[in-house]
């Protein structure tokens, strides 16, 4: 049985707002499906009771005084937008007709 | 000898001298770079102005007295992932093509105040992922020894361009093997530092905790004055280490492995999958430590196997968030803003059409592991699947002071052999992941070529989180030994270009 069908593909495409066509799809379909079936080895290996890292070392988090500092302008933040106007990052539609 | 064949050490002690000056060594490499780079195609930007501009500001500066370190007007080539205002920065992707980063990573600005003279960026695999830089979305590079052959990955333009004798130094990041793998194919070294022992800030993130930028170079002792000049606590990345930097370069100089522990890993030197000429060359070395005083025992780790595939679900999963990022609407490309497209269409079709093969892979597959339903399964297991690796790395370092192995089961391999494989193109960092996974410190150093096609093969050596200066010692000792036997560096055995 495959670990993935081509319908979640197109699912997780949607998910990760990657716009592919129906050959994209079935060609991703049976490479993650692959790849998912080699990777689920990871349960092989005896774990129930080791708790999870997220990271390699043991740090705690860092803070720094609450302080002004230097930071970009405007000019250097917009630097490489694909659209600007009036000093602010212009944008396509966010809300659907209907709205 | 021409500039090209000096080390960094001999560079920076001539350059300080005043008995060539920056701009003379700039020209020496550029002119190198405008003969080979037709072939090996290490670069993915060259601006002979802007490094002429460098190195003119660099002897100036030593002209004014100022006290500059011993890598002063060296030249370095840049891997294109770490941001720098004078040059484009675009991780080998369409989706950053052209972009102009307005500020300098930290590994940048440090290279600059050290007088470090940039001479380009480096090819890479889209975003760090790959083992071949196949992956670029601009063109593959080729490995100087056999054009023919991937220059390994994701970091193969820096390697191919220090191979090549483009440049004495180079960058890199290691995020699954990353840097000793690459260096490992092409016959140089190549170190991934402990884990936040060099800062992360402003080097565009793949998997945030895996990454570490390193140096490569030809020789152990040009590896360790690079990591000395970009190491150190950086406020900038909240996981950079409060700590003093390991004393590399002291280690670099006094290579001695009499009286230490070495561990081979049982589980990588029984070969399953690896090139018999690899297996060969490693043994023979692990003889060569042997005979130079160490004590060699067999260490057993054997949830390392595991490690492949916890890493193809810890690393995807964290690429899938990071790379959220690139959404159309802030810097780099935007696709089919027709003023009647909402911004979540835009947004897809821009990452469709800006993300290589691999990434959209890469995105997908975190995107699954992580999901409701499966994320027990996949990523949690995953992460305790690293706590085990970490503890069996404890173990191991109680009986011994550094690991080895070889660093990659294979040489370099053909261009185009495992480009629509990804499985087995992942298999090319079986031996370097599990220092990525716990953040200890790893080395590549070249021990011999293959018998089989007379490829480069690497000795890795791994120590404990923060034993970097370990790497160097066991790296220096075995780089002194083979070259006497050798009569020179492997690299001089390599075909002219």
């Amino acid at each position: 049985m495959s670990a993935i069908t081509r319908d979640e593909v197109a699912h997780l495409a949607r998910l990760s707002r990657l716009a592919l066509t129906d050959d994209e799809l079935d060609h991703y379909a049976t490479q993650l499906d692959a790849i998912i079936e080699s990777v689920a080895k990871v349960a092989e290996v005896a774990a129930e009771d080791v708790p999870p890292s997220s990271h390699a070392l043991p740090l705690t988090n860092v803070f720094r005084p609450d302080e002004v500092r230097q930071s970009l302008t405007p000019e250097q933040a917009l630097s490489g937008a694909p659209a600007v106007e009036d000093d602010r990052f212009r944008v396509p539609r966010i809300l659907g007709e209907e709205a | 000898m021409s500039l090209i064949r000096k080390t960094a050490a001999e560079l920076g002690a001539m350059i300080a001298a005043g008995e060539v000056s920056a701009v003379e060594v700039a020209e020496a490499h550029l002119d190198r770079m405008a003969e080979v780079e037709p072939q090996v195609k290490a670069f993915l930007h060259v601006d002979r102005e802007t490094t002429l501009g460098q190195a003119r500001a660099v002897d100036a500066r030593l002209r004014a007295g100022e006290k500059l370190g011993p890598l002063a007007g060296v030249p370095i080539a840049h891997k294109d992932i770490f941001t720098t205002h004078d040059m484009p920065t675009t991780a080998a992707s369409k989706i950053l093509e052209g972009w102009r980063p307005p500020y300098d990573a930290t590994v940048t600005r440090r290279l600059r105040e050290a007088g470090l003279v940039i001479l380009g960026k480096t090819n890479l695999d889209e975003f760090a992922m790959g083992s071949s830089t196949e992956n670029s979305a601009y063109h593959a590079t080729h490995n100087p020894w056999d054009l023919t052959r991937v220059p390994g990955g994701s970091s193969g333009g820096s390697s191919a361009a220090v191979a090549a004798y483009e440049a004495p130094l180079a960058t890199g990041t290691d995020t699954g093997g990353s840097i000793r793998q690459p260096a490992s194919v092409t016959g140089i070294v190549g170190m991934k530092p402990t884990y936040g022992g060099s800062s992360r800030y402003g080097l565009i993130a793949f998997a945030s905790s895996l990454d570490t930028p390193g140096p490569f170079a030809r020789n152990v002792l040009d590896a360790a004055l690079l990591q000395e000049v970009f190491s150190g606590h950086d406020p900038m990345d909240s996981t950079s280490i409060d700590a003093p930097v390991p004393s590399v370069v002291e280690a670099a100089r006094h290579g001695d492995v009499s009286g230490m522990r070495i561990g081979v890993v049982k589980e990588f030197a029984a070969g399953e999958g690896a090139q018999a000429g690899v297996l060969a060359r490693f043994n023979e070395t692990v003889q060569l430590l042997e005979s130079l005083g160490a004590k060699v025992v067999e260490v057993s780790c054997p949830a390392f196997a595991s490690a492949l595939p916890a890493y193809y679900l810890i690393a995807p999963s964290e690429c899938s968030s990071n790379l959220a990022r690139f959404d159309a609407m802030r810097y780099g490309l935007r696709v089919g803003d027709d003023g009647d497209r909402s911004a979540e269409e835009v947004m897809a079709l821009t990452r469709a059409a800006g993300f290589g093969p691999e990434v959209k892979r890469r995105i997908m597959l975190g995107t699954y592991a992580l999901s409701s339903g499966y994320y027990d399964a996949y990523y949690g297991q995953a992460q305790k699947v690293r706590t085990v690796i970490s503890r069996e790395f404890e173990a191991a370092f109680h009986q011994v002071d550094v690991l080895v192995s070889p660093t990659t089961p294979t040489t370099a391999f053909p261009i185009g052999e495992r480009a629509d494989d990804p499985m087995a193109m992942y298999l090319a960092d079986l031996y370097t992941i599990p220092s990525n996974l716990t953040g200890n410190a790893a080395i590549s150093v070249p021990c011999g070529l293959a018998d089989e096609d007379g490829l480069p093969v690497g000795l890795q050596i791994m120590a404990p989180v923060l034993g970097d200066d370990r790497c160097y010692r066991v790296g220096a000792a075995v780089e002194q030994a083979l070259e006497s036997r050798w009569g020179g560096s492997l690299l001089a055995k390599a075909p002219a270009l």
